[in-house]
């Protein structure tokens, strides 16, 4: 597809998901108490996009994740929370 | 259009996503076994959940006109308890000479820990000295990349694992060459909210190739879509691949692996 084939069927998308994270982001800043790790590292992933050729979802799923390789003694729950604490 | 459903686990839907399913060109679905939200007390429950997949839900597929298969093993997030999950293991082999079993999955890893590491080995040797295919589950989210490293080098130390025999399941852009790098298939799942939607599994198919890759709803008892596959055909005509293509993405490619199992057979198509 052409760049401008792409940004006809997928711009007003976009668009409205960038919203929804400004927003996000105003609704937190709003908010009383602390951030934790997650924003730390959706703050990381966020200064990763845009450069050409930065293989920007690839970049974003690494800056969520455990980098370690060593198995854990026991699981702290059954679920994923979506970022890596350290 | 004509696709196969590759990972849907139909014993948590209704009987109107069979026929909507079917509506939408769906030919076969295949159902691994996994958590059922709670975990299970004793081996008897795993016992009659193999026999809901082997026998039960089967016939109230075939009601809607649609071949059902699956697959059986214990899960990942049931795994922490290894004397339980060896207990499950030696069941297997009253089912895996089932019509409709096409082999050990989804194991996996679901946390990373060590117990779930051991069942899972134990798993794989399970499928190697019985020559059955395996479909494996990923972690989630954060969790994702380290299991995916750490269930590769468990496959690859066993010696009697056949790449092709794997399907690595739930890949994203950050393990899909890990995995197609290992010579082991990739399978995208389609969440509304997490895993990949259809625009992300579609970049995905552009940048590393259609070889080895299928898509899959994994359609259960959470937020999840029974039509997910369909939609993301209707989204690649959007992106004008050819129709050749989408055949070959949602229902070459998962019959080409599939029928590697002796017991994956489709009315009026031979063996691949």
């Amino acid at each position: 597809m052409t760049r401008q084939q792409v940004l006809d069927l997928y711009f007003m998308d976009a668009r409205s998901k960038l919203i929804d994270i400004a927003a996000f982001m105003d609704r937190l800043e709003r908010s009383s108490g602390e951030e934790d790790f997650r924003m730390k590292a959706f703050r990381e992933a966020l200064s990763q996009l845009g450069p050409a050729g930065a293989d920007n979802a690839r970049q974003v799923l690494l800056k969520f994740s455990d980098p370690t390789l060593e198995p854990i003694a026991v699981a702290p729950g059954k679920g994923a929370c979506g970022a890596w604490p350290g | 259009m004509r696709y196969i459903e590759p990972h849907a686990h139909m014993v948590s839907r209704v009987t109107d996503d069979y026929t909507r399913m079917r509506l939408a060109g769906c030919e076969a679905v295949c159902e691994p076994a996994f958590w059922a939200g709670f975990d299970r007390n004793s081996a008897e429950g795993f016992y009659d959940y193999f026999c809901q997949l082997t026998e039960h839900e089967p016939k109230r597929a075939a009601k809607f006109g649609l071949p059902h298969f699956s697959w059986l093993c214990i899960n990942s997030k049931e795994a922490e308890n290894t004397a339980l999950a060896a207990e499950v293991v030696a069941l297997l082999p009253r089912f895996i000479d089932k019509p409709n079993v096409l082999g050990i999955g989804e194991i996996g890893l679901n946390k990373n820990t060590r117990n779930e590491l051991k069942v899972l080995e134990m798993q794989i040797d399970f499928a190697a000295r019985h020559n059955q295919l395996i479909l494996v589950h990923t972690p989630h989210l954060e969790d994702k990349l380290k299991g995916t490293r750490l269930i590769l080098d468990a496959l690859k130390q066993h010696p009697r694992i056949q790449p092709g025999h794997v399907i690595i399941d739930h890949v994203e852009e950050h393990t899909i060459r890990l995995v197609l790098d290992a010579g082991m298939w990739a399978g995208m799942t389609l969440y509304p909210e997490s895993k990949c939607t259809p625009a992300r599994a579609i970049d995905m198919v552009e940048t590393c190739g259609v070889d080895r890759v299928w898509l899959n709803s994994a359609c259960d008892w959470g937020v999840s879509d029974p039509l997910a596959v369909p939609k993301t055909a209707l989204e690649m005509q959007r992106r004008t691949h050819s129709a050749e293509m989408i055949d070959r993405f949602i229902y070459q490619n998962p019959l080409k692996f599939l029928s590697q199992s002796p017991h994956f057979r489709l009315p009026g198509i031979s063996k691949l």
